[in-house]
């Protein structure tokens, strides 16, 4: 099993490869303030001009967006699995 | 106007008709080529009105075949390939002939031109589909069954009322556009049908209740046609309603919340089929060609990842036996190829480049952004961010990496699945990545001309900092050790009818049963004992004076007899001859006498 070995491989040097996705990360956020690179004409709202707000949206979305739903199923929401039975 | 006219949901028909005499050893070649001959027949089919059928003093529409009913039909039929494909090795011929039924349904109600022919197979999808549930044959499943078809039934007659009220004030059948900027009752009543179906909030709650308790091929039937067969249906009836566009939204954030709360894997993929529909909802209420395209790539792309999410699940549930979070962990060492397609489905869901997501989603958040709609685009992208945590991330993550739930026999029975489920989610990947890398393919099947191009630098950078900003937090999150399973269920708006039927039954058992045990006391008190006296005292008169008297009388016919027995021998002519000589003495008595009288 070829990729079962290749998903160790990678596990094995898991420090490497959350490095080279950090850097990724940082380019990433690097290139959208390159006009040359990103032509932001087509943008809809000023925000959207401000490098890396996108992944500031994605960030602080996904953070928001589970604390909230956790907090809504502890509102009740979430109740023991048997709930339904009689 | 051709004279013949093959409609393609008549060969699965037939096809699962014929399935319990074909063969055993034709078994497998049988089940492909019924869904091959259907997409063959599908894709060649010319554009054009077919199939009018005159009955009483309707007309019957069976075969519209326009830009908007081919791109659904093509992608459904080719849905119906893989499905059957990939449960080809199910013993049960019912189970496919049910799955067949269910698409051949959808294929009628995409290319039926009036309202009368959708409605006939919008109710076969819903009566073929319960048994994609029930077979899996768990108690559970049972009773989702019954829920499933109960809310379908209540939204079928909805439909149907709406039909009857705006042909009555129409004088048409015709299923087109309905009048979505002032809708009559009756219009209202045809769109709570269609977004029943939808599952968009509060009517959903069907979806989430029965798709996670369906066997594990049904399942993947069920994500694709219901819900998507009631897009193209508000595409055609309700483009441009901008109460759809709020409606949309929610939705597409609802099940988002609900899939991050949601230990069931299944079930979160269910979550994501109302949120994913909610872009559709949104770009048909938006109503404009880009919209309009966005809602039909959308659907296209979906029918697909989505079929390969729940195949990924289902071969989880298959091999395992479980589908909880809290019950599964670290598979990868099992299940690598399924855990690689299941995350192709998680990345194109989550439209990532490349993928098909991101070419079909985000035509409809453009359209947001072009009608200045911009609440609505940011929530979509918002939503976006929690599809990419739920599909690409957590549920990847819990089931084939992180800590190991597993029982020791999870463990031990977990494996690869057979071939046929592998080919069937390979090549659904395929499809993915297919459309995602050739645009062409996808939008020139489009009900309009598409000008409209994906792979910007600004799109891509866009995209790419959501997703992978997401899958850091998502990543912080399990560091900081916040991202454990919890076994639990998540209370929905099913509650509302499954307490309502316990409260029927409550009342059935206690108040009901209370008032009837009251009236039978009351009844016995004062109507039994005194009848029981006068029944007494009845006897008595009835012994000593009616017996008497009967008796008596009895005895006088019996005396009587005796001596008429002489007469009576037996013979049919003699008692006929008889009975007509006194009929007509009597005849002949009467006259004179009334002759006497009447002078």
């Amino acid at each position: 099993m070829k990729l079962a070995r290749l998903i160790e491989f990678l596990r094995d040097h898991l420090k490497v490869v959350v490095r080279v996705c950090l850097v990724a990360l940082a380019l990433l956020v690097l290139l959208d303030a390159l006009p040359a690179v990103v032509d932001k004409e087509h943008a809809h709202t000023w925000v959207e001009h401000v490098p890396g707000f996108w992944a500031l949206f994605g960030f602080v979305g996904c953070v928001l967006l589970f604390v909230l739903s956790k907090t809504f199923g502890h509102f009740g929401v979430t109740t023991r699995e048997d709930y339904y039975d009689e | 106007m051709s004279d013949f006219w093959l409609h393609p949901a008549l060969i699965l028909i037939v096809g699962s008709l014929l399935l319990p005499v074909v063969p055993a050893r034709l078994k497998k070649g049988y089940l492909l080529l019924i869904p091959l001959l259907t997409f063959l027949h599908t894709i060649s089919m010319a554009k054009g009105v077919f199939g009018e059928v005159q009955f009483l003093d309707w007309t019957l529409v069976f075969g519209r075949v326009d830009k908007l009913s081919a791109v659904f039909g093509y992608i459904m039929s080719l849905m119906c390939v893989i499905g059957t494909l990939y449960g080809m090795h199910v013993k049960e011929d019912a189970q496919h002939a049910a799955a067949w039924l269910y698409v051949s349904g959808s294929l009628g109600a995409i290319f039926a031109g009036d309202f009368l022919t959708l409605f006939v197979f919008w109710e076969l999808m819903a009566f073929s589909s319960v048994f994609l549930i029930w077979f899996r044959r768990q108690p559970e499943s049972l009773a989702a069954g019954y829920r499933y078809l109960l809310v379908h039934v209540v939204g079928g007659i909805s439909l149907l009322a709406g039909i009857v009220l705006h042909c009555k004030a129409t004088g048409s059948w015709a299923f087109t556009s309905l009048d979505v900027h002032h809708p009559s009752f009756a219009a209202y009543l045809i769109l709570i049908g269609f977004i029943l179906n939808a599952a968009v909030p509060p009517l959903h709650a069907w979806l989430p209740d029965a798709y996670p308790a369906g066997t594990f091929n049904g399942s993947v039937f069920l994500s694709a046609f219901t819900t998507k067969t009631a897009v193209y249906a508000l595409c055609r009836g309700f483009a441009g309603m901008e109460l759809l566009v709020v409606l949309g939204v929610v939705m597409s954030l609802y099940g988002v919340v609900y899939a991050v709360i949601e230990n069931d894997m299944r079930r979160l993929f269910a979550y994501h089929i109302v949120s994913q529909v909610g872009y559709m909802v949104t770009g048909v209420g938006l109503g404009t060609e880009l919209a309009i395209n966005g809602a039909c790539a959308h659907a296209f792309a979906h029918i697909l990842y989505k079929g390969l999410l729940f195949m990924g699940g289902g071969a989880v549930l298959h091999m395992t036996g479980q589908t909880r979070f809290t019950e599964l962990g670290g598979l990868y060492k099992k299940m690598p190829w399924t855990f690689l397609f299941t995350l192709v489905g998680g990345l194109s869901i989550s439209a990532f480049p490349l993928l098909s997501g991101f070419v079909s989603k985000s035509m409809i958040v453009q359209a947001g952004f072009d009608h200045h709609v911009l609440w609505a685009a940011f929530l979509l992208n918002l939503a976006s961010i929690g599809t990419f945590y739920c599909n690409g991330l957590k549920a990847p993550y819990l089931v084939w990496f992180g800590k190991s739930h597993c029982k020791p026999e999870t463990w031990e029975r977990a494996a690869e699945p057979p071939w046929n489920m592998l080919a069937a989610m390979g090549f659904t990947s395929f499809m993915c990545v297919f459309i995602g890398c050739y645009t062409p393919f996808l939008y020139n099947m489009l009900p309009y001309a598409v000008d409209y191009h994906p792979y910007t630098s600004y799109h891509v950078s866009e995209s790419l900092q959501i997703l992978l900003f997401t899958a850091l937090a998502f990543f912080v999150l399990v560091k900081v050790g916040k991202l454990h399973p919890h076994a639990g269920l998540n209370i929905d708006l099913d509650w509302f009818y499954r307490m309502g039927g316990r409260a029927f039954l409550w009342a059935a058992k206690k108040p009901i049963q209370l008032t009837d045990s009251f009236v039978g006391e009351l009844y016995r008190l004062a109507g039994l004992i005194p009848l029981m006296f006068s029944a007494r005292a009845s006897g008595r008169f009835d012994n000593r004076v009616i017996d008497g008297a009967v008796d008596g009388l009895a005895e006088t016919v019996r005396g009587i007899g005796s001596r008429l027995r002489f007469v009576q021998r037996g013979q049919m002519q003699e008692n006929l001859a008889f009975a007509f000589a006194v009929t007509a003495v009597l005849i002949v008595i009467f006259i004179f006498a009334y002759n006497t009288f009447a002078q």
